[in-house]
């Protein structure tokens, strides 16, 4: 565990498609709190700072995230990321 | 000859893509050229066009780790990849995957693999336009099983070849 004291430097969110959409913008520079260590923390962290966020991420089980563009899993820790984007599913191709 | 991936809003010529992967070379034998194009419906409903969203910078660099992998496992001989982004019309094209190979099997393969992996893991979203408004498209459960095929121990799938 970090001290409480530790502050991160900020890190960049991305959100695309309806997660986008819901959430009202398309990324954001913020900075987080120490015990905010995996992905599925940070979902349930963002959830708390509001209706829109809570809206976009009611159903996580479908929410797919990225780590410095890289695919990851909710259980992947965030630790050192730069860049964290969530999305739906992928419908490309 | 080094993969080419491109993600770009206009259309693309695929017989021009095609003709450069086995331009001044004897030893390629198969050129597979899929084109996915944009249907007049989907899911039953009639759209007038889809607009597909991506991530810039994820989307290059998830294809090419699929190129990647698709090179270690056939033996090709050169790849090109074309997604576009952006508002696309029904008849347009939406995507190319070209493989070249000296034999006809490496190429199909390669070109099926990278089509399945681009479906359920490159960072494209699609929306449709039609008569009520605009839509997201769902993720399909059977683009998934196509891309999982491809994960089965590779011993039972070479025995089945």
């Amino acid at each position: 565990m970090m001290p409480r004291w530790f502050r991160r430097p900020g890190v960049k969110l991305l959100y695309f498609a309806w997660v986008r959409e819901r959430i009202g913008k398309p990324d954001e520079e913020i900075e987080l709190p120490a015990d905010v260590q995996t992905v599925g923390d940070l979902m349930n962290w963002l959830c708390s700072r509001g209706e829109e966020y809570a809206h976009a991420f009611d159903n996580p089980k479908v929410i797919r995230a990225a780590i410095d563009r890289a695919h990851v899993k909710p259980e992947t820790t965030i630790m050192g990321a730069r860049e964290i984007a969530f999305f739906p599913p992928m419908t490309g191709g | 000859m080094p993969a080419r991936i491109h993600l770009q809003r206009e259309a693309f010529d695929a017989a021009r893509e095609a003709a450069k992967l086995a331009a001044g070379r004897a030893d390629v034998g198969a050129v597979v050229t899929f084109i996915g194009i944009c249907r007049g419906e989907e899911a039953g409903v009639p759209i007038s066009a889809l607009t597909l969203e991506h991530y810039p910078g994820m989307a290059e660099a998830e294809i090419a780790r699929h190129v990647e992998t698709a090179e270690t496992r056939w033996s090709l001989l050169g790849v090109s990849v074309i997604h576009r982004y952006g508002r696309i019309e029904p008849g347009e094209p939406i995507v190319l995957v070209v493989t070249a190979s000296s034999h006809r099997h490496d190429a199909f393969a390669a070109a099926e693999f990278l089509m399945d992996y681009l479906k359920t893991r490159a960072p494209f979203w699609k929306r449709v336009e039609h008569a009520q408004g605009v839509d997201w498209v769902g993720a399909k459960s059977s683009d998934d099983a196509a891309a999982d095929r491809w994960s089965k121990p590779p011993g039972r799938r070479q025995a089945a070849e």
